[in-house]
């Protein structure tokens, strides 16, 4: 698979490097790994850090900026970061109003946050956490390692993040990113295996004219293999599967999320099939989001994610943001 | 007797086994998890050599601890956090000994293993690095090849597992026919135990 890189070992360094070049507005150690908005700590505010693998950009490096991430951590490719990364971010961000770790469900995320969280608590910083875990295809949370945090991961982070940027105290701006956790779920296909950089070749073998349902955004197959469906048939069983698990009876979030490979031509044509399908089922849009967010390297299929809101959290849907991902309002 | 030069030497031929064998681990990791176990653990171990090399440290239990923090703070994932644990919490059973028997180390291995299960919520059976701990700790009190045999035993045994935990459980009945690649990882470091031990002479320290 042809790639354009220089060597593997240094994809995520390179990067960060042209990261920096293009966003002064953060700061980018791109030794530490860590990416901090210019301005941190405000005082007074609370700090969000998250991070995760790389490979899924923008996330989550480049939702730092006013009213989103105050921090970011990237870790190798797929990999979760490691302690050291989100204490030095925790440290760079905190204002003594305390710092948000922001952390999708996975083993290694879930650790290596748990363990920089005591690290940092140990230098004096108050951290609290959120996990998040919208991904209705791990059904069975008995017997595995529980539902992945995939695209509800930007609705936290935005509608926190603008929480955060109000001034808000720390356990305000947690209870806000466990609402939006709640009160989102997310369903993805993949219509291609993906590539990681160091293995060079797809990570599973997917034949022509079938589809994975129910995928991760780590490359991993999902749960259940078919032959290819049409958009609209794809819309149906997605939105079907989020709608099993979150009635809701406000209005949603849309997030239609690219998986990185799939072109934004087909995501808006797949919108208008899911947008269809809330219809039918009676499910008021209050916004909707078409786009490559939480991505899966060169991976071609989508995901759906629907975000229940309250008037609040529309308005802190709506309140300005600016981040090398997400930008309106200011 | 094992001394802190011993431990380093083990050390030493697992990274080098974990170099000669990334890809296979890597590949391992393919089917079922996300394809880099073998990288993320060639770049611990890499570390980790470097760090001894520098520090020196001057006992079996201090060897395992800045071994096992060098793990945590490089390899990222939940393979960094559950083998630093591993290393740190075992060295620390080990205490400030200069030297230590095969059993004290059986002992301390049995606390870290502990630790890892304690940390990542799996138990035998769940197709995980603990399928190839468990019955080496226990092992290790007869010997190191017995060691080295139950880890590799254990490690063949995940495949017709259906994996409970970690990234594996995500696939679900998919998970069964594949070996499990931190089992695997397992099970290649008590080997190079076993082959460190059988080249020092040390397969009869027993602390009778």
């Amino acid at each position: 698979m042809k790639m354009l890189i220089n060597v593997a070992e240094t994809v995520v360094a390179d990067g960060l490097r042209g990261l920096a070049a293009a966003h002064p507005e953060l700061t980018v150690d791109v030794e530490s790994r860590v990416v901090v908005r210019r301005d941190a700590p405000l005082e007074g505010r609370v700090g969000l850090v998250s991070g995760g693998g790389s490979g899924h950009e923008p996330l989550h490096a480049g939702f730092v900026g006013p009213g989103m991430l105050s921090a970011a951590c990237p870790g190798e490719v797929f990999t979760s970061p490691v302690p050291d990364q989100m204490v030095r971010a925790a440290a760079a961000v905190d204002s003594g109003a305390g710092v948000l770790f922001i952390v999708k469900n996975y083993t290694g995320d879930v650790l290596n946050f748990d363990m920089a969280a005591e690290l940092a608590e140990d230098e004096g910083i108050q951290v609290a956490k959120v996990l998040v875990n919208d991904d209705v295809a791990v059904t069975d949370s008995l017997y595995t390692a529980g539902r992945r945090g995939t695209g509800a991961t930007l609705f936290v982070e935005k509608l926190a993040g603008a929480a955060a940027e109000e001034g808000r105290p720390l356990e305000q701006v947690q209870a806000i990113a466990r609402q939006v956790n709640e009160n989102t779920r997310s369903f993805g296909v993949a219509l291609s295996a993906v590539t990681t950089p160091a293995k060079g070749s797809p990570t599973f073998d997917l034949p022509a004219g079938e589809l994975e349902l129910g995928i991760g955004i780590h490359g991993e197959p999902g749960r259940e293999r078919r032959a290819m469906m049409t958009s609209g048939e794809i819309a149906d069983f997605a939105v079907d599967a989020v709608l099993e698990d979150l009635q809701p009876s406000n209005p949603v979030l849309v997030l239609v999320n690219g998986m990185g490979g799939t072109p934004l031509l087909e995501l808006y044509g797949f919108n208008a099939e899911v947008q269809r399908v809330l219809s039918q089922r009676r499910v008021a849009v209050a916004r909707t989001l078409v786009g490559n967010y939480v991505t899966s390297l060169d991976m071609a299929g989508a995901s759906v994610t629907l975000c229940q809101v309250d008037e609040e959290l529309l308005r802190l849907w709506d309140a300005p943001v600016s981040t090398p991902g997400l930008r309106w309002g200011m | 007797m094992l001394d802190a030069e011993f431990f380093c030497r083990w050390l030493t031929l697992a990274a080098s086994w974990v170099e000669r064998d990334a890809d296979r681990l890597t590949a391992l990791d393919s089917p079922i998890g996300d394809a880099d176990h073998g990288s993320n653990l060639l770049r611990g171990f890499r570390a980790v050599i470097a760090t001894l090399d520098e520090q020196h440290p001057d006992t079996p239990g201090a060897v395992l601890a800045v071994a096992g923090r060098r793990l945590v703070s490089t390899v990222g994932g939940a393979s960094g956090p559950l083998y630093g644990t591993l290393l740190r919490r075992t060295g620390k059973a080990l205490g400030d000994a200069v030297e230590v028997d095969r059993d004290e180390l059986a002992e301390a291995l049995r606390t870290g293993v502990d630790a890892v299960a304690g940390l990542g919520g799996a138990t035998p059976g769940d197709k995980t690095m603990l399928d190839a701990l468990v019955p080496a700790a226990t092992a290790l009190r007869t010997s190191f090849a017995a060691a080295r045999e139950a880890a590799e035993q254990g490690a063949l045994a995940t495949t017709p597992m259906l994996a409970r935990k970690g990234r594996a459980s995500y696939v679900g009945e998919r998970s069964i026919g594949h070996q499990d690649p931190g089992a695997t990882s397992s099970a290649l470091l008590v080997a190079a135990l076993a082959e460190t031990a059988g080249a020092s002479g040390e397969e009869d320290t027993s602390g009778e």
